[in-house]
């Protein structure tokens, strides 16, 4: 059996990828992707904590950040829509009209 | 019959939460129902489902309900709730005439807010890390929708999504400190991980510490705390004025009482280590908010920086501590709460396409122009920069008390100095609307009539400023004994 080790690890790379992906932001659409790894990367922590704890809690939270994980892309491409019809762009550089 | 009563008794803890999301749903299904031109009450939906929620949670005051293990209504918890249920009452009533005005969604913005609402009074009275989680991102799904309500400025998209990404970055991060609280407590509840902490204290091991440290910027961000404010002045700038009242204080009253009970309750064993981040934090968000503030233009950015000053006022009473600082953030909070709410209400009632009231420029002679409207925006002001009769002073002066109290002198000693240098942007404005020449000013638009509800709450919140100012004792008496049960 994988110990619970390399399955932490694993979340914490993945989670790693989705910070960096924010932060070397290039498109938006990339940036809500990112913060969907993230997200995802924390359900596995969950998965593989409830898991070794020979309990079905992990999956059951996991359910829960998935919906809200749905919510939150909703109302998050809605905003990278309401953007673009602004802007015509999805290049994060192009949104900087609000300073210090 | 006895299942259904079982089932009523469990949800008894959260009677006030759904009140308001049955208020939310009305305001919905009125907005989806309504035909085209016709005008509803929907704000009036709202303020029924407020006062329910106002009501169940003054009768369930002491009798600590529960709901399902997963929430309860404890005294402290209801405290929250009905400062928040105070929140949106004032901010329906100052809202009728500016949602007109801005040509806002009449049934998504009351419905909206009503969600907001009813996530951060669960967030309020929650115990379990998983469902403070979920109230946390109900309440933020609904901000950033708000933030943005404004869809034809660019400005309002722009903030709106800036908010939108720091947040759902934030709440990763709080989410990935919930799987590790999780791992090893083996439950997300608060009263397994404060056993788990108690039995491993005071040497937390390095998962604890990592679990710590990230609930603790998931908490910091809610809360606008340094260096996680970024969003802060975007957000509060580019929403409509109305939603900047609500949002500036009512995230901060929900997301200092889950910071509570999650640090000074489950956490409290691992104050030594917590403790000197929360006090970083508290220096840095106080000094960064007033001397920033000090050079802002707009007004609601300035009163922005403000808010990030006060939210490390109530960050220098939580890393006190004791029960005197305690009661302080709580007290702090009802204060603060009345006191920005009616400030941004001044904004949005004066702001019209016609004459924009946004800049500093624009309150130059006010008190010409509108005296009563000058009048209170002073009354407010004064208070935030903590001039005494009115409450805010006597806020700071628990706040800064306890931290002497609990030996940070540091902390005191910030926290007055900043204090000063944030009386400087307050009184500008006021000397802006008082000590300026009519004469010198070319004739402006004329400024909207004020509605009679929006001046009654006005008048309303001055007389509280001014009872909590001078006779404080009564509440800071009532927060004290409610902040004990939860500890």
């Amino acid at each position: 059996m994988v110990p619970l080790g390399h399955y932490l690890f694993l979340s914490a790379v993945l989670f790693a990828v989705g910070t960096v992906g924010v932060f070397l932001r290039r498109n938006v659409i990339t940036v809500l992707l990112s913060i969907e790894v993230m997200l995802n990367a924390v359900n596995l922590a969950f998965i593989a904590f409830g898991r070794f704890q020979g309990s079905v809690h992990g999956q059951v939270i996991m359910f829960f950040v998935v919906t809200v994980a749905a919510a939150e892309a909703a109302v998050g491409l809605a905003l990278a829509i309401a953007l673009f019809r602004h802007r015509e762009s999805l290049n994060p550089d192009a949104f900087t009209s609000l300073k210090w | 019959m006895s299942s259904v009563s079982t089932i009523g008794q469990a949800l008894n803890g959260i009677v006030p939460v759904m009140c308001v999301t049955l208020a939310g749903i009305a305001c919905m299904l009125a907005e989806a129902f309504r035909r085209r031109g016709e005008r509803m009450p929907i704000g009036g939906l709202g303020l029924v489902g407020l006062a329910g929620a106002g009501a169940s949670a003054v009768l369930l005051w002491g009798r600590r309900a529960g709901c399902l293990g997963v929430a309860e209504a404890d005294d402290f918890g209801l405290f929250v709730q009905l400062v928040l249920v105070g929140i949106g009452v004032l901010t329906i009533v100052f809202s009728s005439d500016a949602v007109e005005r801005e040509g806002l969604p009449a049934g998504e913005y009351y419905a909206l807010t009503m969600f907001a609402l009813a996530g951060m009074m669960l967030m309020a009275v929650a115990t379990d890390l998983l469902v403070i989680f979920l109230a946390l991102e109900v309440f933020s799904l609904a901000l950033y929708a708000m933030t943005g309500l404004r869809r034809r400025v660019y400005a309002s998209a722009e903030g709106a999504f800036k908010y939108f990404i720091l947040g759902g970055f934030s709440s990763a991060f709080f989410l990935y400190g919930v799987a590790f609280a999780f791992g090893l407590s083996g439950s997300t509840h608060l009263d397994r991980l404060a056993a788990h902490v108690q039995a491993h204290a005071p040497a937390g091991g390095l998962l604890l510490l990592v679990a710590m440290g990230l609930l603790l910027a998931g908490f910091a961000f809610k809360v606008a705390a340094v260096p996680f404010h970024m969003w802060t002045p975007d957000a509060y700038e580019s929403a409509p004025t109305v939603v900047t009242g609500f949002m500036s204080t009512a995230v901060k009253a929900a997301a200092f009482a889950a910071f509570i009970r999650v640090f000074l309750h489950a956490l409290g064993p691992l104050r030594a280590d917590w403790l000197p981040v929360v006090w970083v934090l508290a220096i840095c968000t106080m000094i960064l908010g007033s001397v920033v503030g000090v050079v802002q233009v707009n007004l609601k950015r300035m009163l922005a920086y403000s808010s990030i000053a006060h939210g490390g006022y109530l960050l220098v009473a939580l890393a006190s501590g004791d029960e005197v600082g305690r009661a302080a953030i709580l007290f702090y909070l009802v204060v603060y709460a009345v006191t920005n709410v009616g400030a941004f209400a001044v904004i949005a009632l004066l702001d019209s396409r016609e004459a924009p009231m946004q800049t500093l420029d624009d309150y130059r002679g006010l008190w010409h122009r509108s005296p009563f409207m000058s009048g209170m925006l002073a009354v407010f002001l004064l208070s935030l920069g903590g001039f005494p009769p009115f409450a805010g002073f006597v806020a700071k002066w628990y706040v800064f008390t306890a931290a002497v109290r609990a030996d940070q002198y540091a902390l005191a000693i910030v926290g007055v100095l900043t204090s000063v240098v944030s009386v400087f942007f307050y009184l500008r404005i006021i000397v802006m609307m008082y000590m300026t020449d009519k004469a010198a000013e070319a004739a402006p638009a004329a400024l909207p009539r004020v509605p009679k509800p929006a001046a009654a709450a006005l008048w309303l919140s001055v007389a509280a400023l001014l009872y909590l100012g001078v006779l404080p004792t009564r509440v800071v008496e009532i927060a004290a004994r409610a902040v004990a049960s939860v500890l």
